[in-house]
């Protein structure tokens, strides 16, 4: 959030009721969300869950069949995009290859009549601003993907709109780029205190750069919240499946146990996690329990106090530098389970064959209804 | 090894050489040598019968009779303007194309473009006289209208020949358009009008720049079709024609002055060749990336 401003400013974005059909698809079912004023904002979700769609309303390009969209207060029904105080920052950044840098971050400028020495100065200053000063001259084919981007960010910014929407800019880029960019949006986001609309279908961008996320399935929002809400109290199992990675575990309800759940996950493992309802027994349930949730043990004994013990058979170890994980079989159930490997390099020399136990703690562990849908 | 490598390299230009043999020959025979003999035609006088003497006397008279210049600058500027009124024309056509029919409607486009092609030009072209004579189909539909009280000529008129031009030229300048547009980025479109512009900033700044390569390539072919054409103007304007084909024409074929003719077949190519280089030039346009396009 950018500081200074107060809490109670109005939302720069405002939609409600969105709804978008195209024929019998319904791309965008009633929407709602309210995005505050200079913070950044992501809709996650998987490639046609709907998400370009509401993007591209909110931008006008796209007339929404119901709802409503306000951007700073203003009912944007009739007006068209190019005078929305929104810009876009596209996928593959668009920038005009006929005209050089410096005439890509003028171009809105021109077409709002500001006098061309003006628009030459006011480009320069936002190209020094984005750490690309001098390029002005250059031809924007000469420029590296990172650089490319930061002109189309200079390009909308220049115009200081509301909101600066953002369809998945990073896509296009190799991964250590876009480890590096993530970063500078995020960077460049509380240098200016615009307004970001973000979407992507990555949940490490949506986590690393957001202040609030809307995880998007089927036309509909599942959750929204702050990063760490989606990653610690997922609301669905949809959440839990695709924000950060998991471990699902479908079982039966054998009953209650104060807040938590007891689940048979097959084959006698008796499980107990935390469930988001009252369910009734017999009830079919996916339990979610993360990798990092979970502890290796050498012994029963050495496991943390109230964690159940279970055992299971190492099948591979996959080495990712700090995000190691160790895939084993769970003697029981004969499911496979993926546990993230201590930081103290204590479990490195595990072989595959070797068996193991492992616990972990029943409130990190969380159980939804059964049957919903999985990317 | 080496003899094996430098018997491939030999083999291969062999191959080259005869598969480029029958264009080469064709070059060489039907368009340089004739050239050459009509420049050696060109530029000698005859001075009694089956003597000639080297001289300027064909250039000369060009310039001395003002019928043959005017001729010349009225056959270039209307061709400009054919040239002007097909790419006004073809470039909402190549746009619908390119960028708003889908599928089977684009390709059902092309061949309405592609249709009249099919009925030769002299046919196609006397189809237009039957329209348009004095006792033809539109003059009776206007007197039936009551837009006017006899039936006009339609023919012999500059308005004419320019429509006839420009429904020959059309598919010429269409065709380069299309190609220019389609590779025109739709989200460049987008990204100009979610910064402010309307479409004819859009028009002047993204689109033309873009497809400046095709529009200069339709331009040039269509000017020399334009230029070079001789039925359509001589069908549709009659005697009004004054088209520099004609003059050629009647220099080789009526007066059975060669020479007179050669000069003018020159000059005519000259001025085509200098029409492209000024459209190149206006346009910033390179000649290789515009060919490219054709």
């Amino acid at each position: 959030m950018s500081a200074g401003l107060p809490l109670t400013a109005a939302p720069d974005l405002e939609v409600s009721a969105l709804t978008k059909r195209f024929a019998a698809h319904v791309a965008v079912d009633e929407v709602s969300f309210s995005v505050a004023r200079g913070s950044f904002f992501s809709i996650l979700g998987p490639s046609g869950c709907g998400k370009t769609t509401l993007l591209r309303m909110i931008a006008g390009f796209i007339q929404p069949d119901g709802g409503s969209i306000a951007i700073g207060a203003r009912d944007m029904a009739s007006v068209p995009p190019n005078k929305r105080p929104v810009n876009m920052v596209f996928q593959h950044l668009a920038l005009f290859p006929m005209m050089s840098v410096g005439e890509n971050v003028a171009f809105g400028l021109a077409r709002r009549g500001v006098a061309r020495a003006e628009r030459a100065r006011r480009a320069e200053a936002m190209l020094e601003r984005v750490g690309l000063a001098g390029a002005a001259g250059k031809r924007t084919d000469e420029l590296s993907g990172g650089q490319r981007q930061r002109v189309a960010i200079a390009r909308s910014l220049v115009l200081e709109p509301t909101l600066l929407l953002l369809d998945e800019p990073l896509g296009a880029l190799d991964l250590k780029l876009r480890e590096h960019m993530k970063v500078e949006l995020k960077q460049l986001q509380s240098a200016f205190g615009t307004t970001f609309v973000y979407i992507t279908h990555d949940q490490s961008e949506a986590l690393v750069l957001s202040d609030r996320v809307g995880v998007m399935n089927h036309g509909r929002f599942e959750q929204l919240g702050s990063p760490q809400e989606l990653y610690y109290s997922p609301a669905t199992s949809f959440v839990a499946g695709f924000v950060g990675a998991n471990n699902r575990l479908n079982g039966t309800v054998l009953g209650h146990e104060g807040a938590l759940v007891e689940l048979d996950a097959g084959g006698g493992l008796r499980l107990r996690v935390r469930g988001n309802a009252a369910f009734t027994r017999g009830t079919s349930v996916d339990a979610f329990i993360r990798p990092e949730a979970m502890t290796l043990a050498r012994g029963p004994q050495e496991l943390p106090p109230g964690q159940s013990a279970l055992s299971g058979e190492v099948t591979d170890m996959l080495f990712d530098g700090a995000n190691s994980v160790v895939l084993l079989r769970e003697t029981l159930s004969r499911r496979e389970l993926r546990i993230a490997l201590p930081q103290t390099g204590a479990f490195a020399d595990l072989k595959p064959g070797a068996r193991i136990c492992f616990g972990f703690d029943p409130g990190r562990a969380i159980c939804f209804p059964a049957g919903a849908t999985h990317p | 090894m080496a003899a094996s490598a430098t018997g491939a390299s030999w083999y291969r230009r062999l191959v080259l050489a005869l598969l480029l043999a029958p264009a080469l020959l064709w070059l060489l025979a039907l368009i340089i040598l004739p050239h050459l003999d009509l420049a050696v035609l060109s530029f000698r006088e005859r001075v009694a019968p089956r003597e000639y003497v080297a001289s300027l006397a064909q250039y000369r008279s060009f310039f001395g009779e003002p019928l043959y210049w005017h001729v010349f600058l009225r056959t270039a500027l209307l061709s400009a303007l054919a040239t002007a009124l097909t790419l006004l024309l073809a470039f909402p056509i190549a746009w619908i194309i390119a960028k708003l029919a889908r599928g089977r409607m684009s390709a059902l486009l092309f061949v309405v473009c592609l249709i009249p092609f099919w009925v030769s030009e002299t046919v196609r072209t006397l189809g237009w006289m039957i329209l348009l004579r004095e006792s033809g189909v539109l003059p009776a539909v206007l007197v039936h209208l009551g837009f006017t009280a006899q039936p006009v000529e339609l023919l012999y008129h500059d308005a004419t020949i320019l429509v006839g031009l420009v429904y020959t030229s059309l598919l010429f300048m269409v065709v380069p358009l299309v190609g220019s547009l389609e590779s025109l980025d739709n989200s460049l479109i987008e990204a100009a009008y979610d910064l402010g512009g309307k479409g004819g900033s859009i028009l002047r700044t993204i689109v033309i720049p873009h497809a400046a390569p095709g529009i200069t390539a339709g331009c040039i072919v269509v000017f020399m079709l334009t230029l070079g054409n001789y039925l359509t103007p001589t069908l549709l304007g009659g005697k009004n024609s004054l088209w520099f084909t004609e003059q050629i024409y009647t220099q080789f074929i009526t007066r059975f002055n060669w020479e007179q003719g050669a000069a003018f077949g020159f000059l005519l190519l000259a001025l085509s060749t200098a029409m492209v280089w000024l459209g190149l030039k206006a346009s910033g346009q390179r000649f290789s990336d515009v060919m490219r396009r054709v």
